[in-house]
């Protein structure tokens, strides 16, 4: 993975940088010290690390747009960073750019019930919009895996997802509206407390843009009231064939479930010997989840699990108690810590049409033998986005490149089946360079327009989904 | 000009060099008329792929919705945004397409719960203006690879592109459907109570208030959809909770239910009445004091007070430009679905209006597609 060499001429001007940011910001909101800017060298990528120029923290919207104002002045790129949780390098630096972090802004603005929305500063913790209306019955649907840590900002920046989004959609789903800051300082509003923003639809096109359209400081969410109850189902089976058409025929039933995780053998051995959650040792495990009064829930379990028992289970397990329900969920938490007790791992995020999963995990298996490297597989069923996770001993010399190159491998597959390559983690710098596998050189182009549109410099997060030999003209212009 | 495949369409739009006048059945004229050779995607017809288990269906854009939705209930499943039929409000004839509803981003009642017509769509064929053919996003439930153009396309009304390709999000039919009915409540009760059931977690799918309903007689409804027991159950439920508005019927007759959202969903009330029509978007408390602004219009109100349909008779004309002030200040916007005036679609702050003209000028360098349309300054 290569990054642009740094202008020595913006490297030089950092005096100058710094100076004129800290005429517009608190002295302490300009971090641009060799031992405090390494704290913004990567994120949660770890594999790629560059300390920036510097970073800044504004503290409110106008701040935000200062800081562009200076930099789009000064030709300087400035690299959006949320909480920095990015699986995908989205908020990796280059030596000559300028973090913009958004820590500092996570206020709740407005909180409305009776029209069930929340606005909020943008820095704000995903799980701390749901702290702020909870007590009143009410939760933030999105919920994606880092959400104890990840900021709105980046949610909104990769359009991040979640277990429970089958039933409750994605962030662009549930966004009403944004303030955001262009990169020569303008400030626009988009959207707000009502339904489907005017004219067209910007609120779409900034979702998942990666911060390379513009800055966005406050978000209005849409709230839900919090279901009545929810209950897991654990389903076991001896083939993953199997497994994917009982997924499919759930889904055929007409019961939405609002969760079904899948999880291949490799990953129940990794989290039973890590967690212990009691399940079988099998090839494939479900485990679907579904919402309502108690009488509703036992109505659709009893649909699913007729469905289920059709397949011939090799386990099927209800749960009868909250404890039990942790139980059954304990395991899909851990998978990811469970991986990392073995070894280093990448986590993929391909997504693929549903009736392809027996297809693709076959594949996978094969792949593995091939690159001698192990794979657990453990992904959102109900919706075909998978997460491969593939580990790899970052110490020894070869094997990340190893374990990149069989990455690769399967994200080609996720889209020569009919998929994508990314499903919520977001293209940053991991699957730049394997748009072109995607998308025609037309396709990538009017995207790219869309970027001179807001960014004509190109000073936003430029390094970053397009890959670099197709945005070259464009950054050196 | 009818192509009959994306590449005859592409070929003309590359030759092209004056206005087209881009359509799909032609039964939304919404927006500025374009003088322009009309273009239409009608006959680009065809499901290119329909997978019942994974909730997808592929579709060239002429295809007629009639079709669609008689392919989907031989599965049991639907459009679930449920969109609305232009027809009878505009006074049009013609045969909807599914291009037409996306180009427009058409959505019905249950948007309140399920989302919007762009919420379903997964990915996008068009042709751009200068005859490039695109794709974006694809045809799984989640992707986030590059920039979602999907959405930008999905209410762009050809200003963007043809589209001759979707894919989108289907969702299986529900078992049941039982809709409570509160008669006789005022505008702001009736947003009150509707407020109430959609903050409720009984997952309300549609929220709507007529001042005149069927029998002339206000009317407050709101749609419960699922297995049966749980729609009974959350029917009763409801009836507790909204105990301060009165004691509501409980229909559960799956025509008369149909029926009832179908009035809804259409603006019924406002077929074959003179004046224009106006549709409002709003926050849902906002509602009742816009339209008590109004005096001698008739409202009707869906997405539990968010969307507002008003007709104007002769004499009661609303003022366009006051009341998009004041839905510019308190947020919101206003769109001139039937009638003339110097905006059809509100106009936008200056910064998001740039925004507009250089997508435009990306899209289509030539300004072919539907130029003026969506009132762009060009």
């Amino acid at each position: 993975m290569q990054m642009p060499k740094p202008d020595p001429a913006i490297l030089a001007r950092k005096p100058e940088l710094i100076s004129r940011l800290q005429e517009v910001l608190p002295r302490d909101s300009v971090i641009h010290d060799p031992a405090q800017t390494r704290a913004y060298e990567c994120d949660a990528l770890t594999a790629y690390k560059c300390p920036p120029l510097c970073a800044v923290l504004p503290a409110s919207t106008q701040e935000v747009s200062d800081v562009l104002k200076i930099c789009h002045q000064m030709g300087v790129p400035v690299v959006p960073r949320g909480s920095g949780t990015s699986l995908a390098g989205g908020a990796l630096p280059t030596e000559d750019s300028v973090i913009l972090g958004i820590a500092r802004l996570n206020d709740v603005l407005e909180t409305d019930y009776d029209n069930r929305f929340i606005r909020v500063q943008s820095g704000r913790t995903n799980l701390s919009v749901t702290g702020a209306v909870e007590e009143e019955g009410f939760f933030y649907a999105p919920d994606p895996s880092s959400q104890l840590a990840c900021a709105i900002a980046g949610n909104i920046a990769m359009n991040s997802g979640g277990a429970h989004c089958l039933k409750y959609g994605v962030t662009t789903n549930n966004l009403m509206g944004v303030t955001m800051v262009l990169m020569d300082g303008t400030i626009v509003e988009i959207g707000g407390a009502h339904l489907d923003a005017g004219g067209y639809d910007m609120l779409g096109l900034i979702c998942g843009s990666e911060g390379q359209l513009g800055v966005v400081t406050e978000a209005t969410l849409r709230i839900l009231r919090k279901p009545e109850g929810a209950r897991p189902v654990l389903i076991g089976f001896d083939s993953n064939e199997v497994a994917g058409t009982c997924v499919s025929d759930i889904i055929k039933a007409g019961v939405l479930p609002v969760a079904i995780e899948f999880m291949d053998r490799p990953c129940i051995r990794a989290t039973e010997a890590f967690a212990k959650a009691g399940y079988p040792d099998c090839e494939a495990l479900l485990i679907v989840e579904v919402e309502g009064s108690d009488a509703e829930i036992d109505e659709q379990l009893e649909t699913i699990m007729a469905i289920a028992r059709s397949h011939n289970p090799i386990e099927l397990r209800e749960s009868n108690s909250a404890e039990e329900s942790a139980k059954i969920w304990l395991g899909r938490k851990s998978a990811f810590g469970a991986m990392g007790q073995i070894n280093d791992y990448m986590c993929l995020d391909g997504t693929i049409p549903v009736s392809q999963l027996p297809h693709v995990l076959r594949r996978i298996g094969e792949m593995s033998k091939e690159f001698g490297l192990d794979v657990g597989n453990v992904f959102h069923a109900g919706d075909g986005n998978m997460h491969p996770l593939i580990l790899f001993d970052a110490n020894k010399p070869g094997d990340l490149e190893l374990c990149e190159a069989f990455g690769a491998e399967i994200l080609k597959l996720c889209v020569e089946v009919g998929g994508c390559l990314t499903g919520e983690h977001g293209v940053g710098i991991e699957k730049r360079d394997l748009m072109s596998h995607q998308y025609e050189p037309a396709d990538l182009e009017i995207q790219m327009a869309v970027k001179d549109v807001f960014d004509p410099k190109w000073l936003l997060n430029p390094a970053k989904v397009f890959p670099l030999d197709v945005s070259r003209t464009r950054r050196a212009a | 000009m009818t192509p009959k495949t994306e590449i005859e369409l592409a070929e003309i739009i590359r030759m092209a060099n004056a206005p087209l006048n881009i359509r799909g059945g032609g039964t939304r004229p919404i927006g500025h008329a374009v003088a322009g050779e009309v273009l239409s995607t009608s006959a680009m017809t065809g499901i290119q792929l329909y997978e019942p288990g994974a909730l997808t269906l592929v579709v060239r854009t002429g295809t007629a919705l009639a079709d669609i939705e008689t392919a989907l209930d031989g599965e049991g499943q639907r459009l679930a945004f449920e969109p609305m039929d232009h027809r009878g409000l505009l006074g049009t004839s013609g045969t909807p397409t599914i291009g037409g509803v996306v180009a427009a981003n058409v959505s019905g009642p249950r948007r309140i719960q399920v989302g919007a017509m762009r919420d379903f769509l997964l990915g996008v064929r068009f042709v751009d203006g200068t005859g490039q053919v695109i794709n974006n996003g694809g045809r799984v439930m989640k992707n986030v690879t590059g920039y979602d153009l999907v959405k930008l396309m999905a209410g762009s009304y050809g200003t963007l592109g043809v589209l001759t390709e979707v894919s989108l999000k289907v969702l299986p039919k529900s078992q049941a459907t039982g809709v409570l009915l509160f008669e006789g409540l005022s505008d702001a009760d009736a947003v009150a109570a509707l407020s109430g059931a959609l903050s409720s977690p009984y997952e309300v799918t549609g929220a709507a208030h007529l001042q005149k309903g069927m029998d002339g007689t206000p009317v407050t409804m709101i749609r419960l959809e699922g297995f049966e027991n749980s729609v009974a159950y959350r029917g009763g439920e409801l009836t507790k909770l909204l105990a301060d508005f009165g004691t509501p019927a409980f229909e559960t007759d799956a025509a008369k239910t149909a029926e009832g959202w179908a009035y809804v969903r259409d603006v019924t009330p406002f077929h074959g009445r003179a004046g224009d029509v106006w549709r409002i978007s709003v926050k849902p408390s906002d509602a009742p004091g816009i339209v008590a602004n109004l005096p001698g219009c008739e409202a009707l109100y869906d997405w539990g007070g968010g969307l507002i349909w008003v007709l104007a008779p002769p004499g009661a004309a609303v003022e366009g430009a006051s009341l998009r002030a004041h839905l510019a200040a308190s947020g919101g916007h206003a769109t001139l679905i039937r009638g003339q005036g110097a905006h059809v679609f509100q106009p936008q702050p200056a910064p998001l209006a740039q925004l507009h003209d250089g997508l435009r000028s990306k899209f289509d360098p030539k300004g072919i597609l539907n130029p003026g349309l969506m009132g762009q300054t060009e």
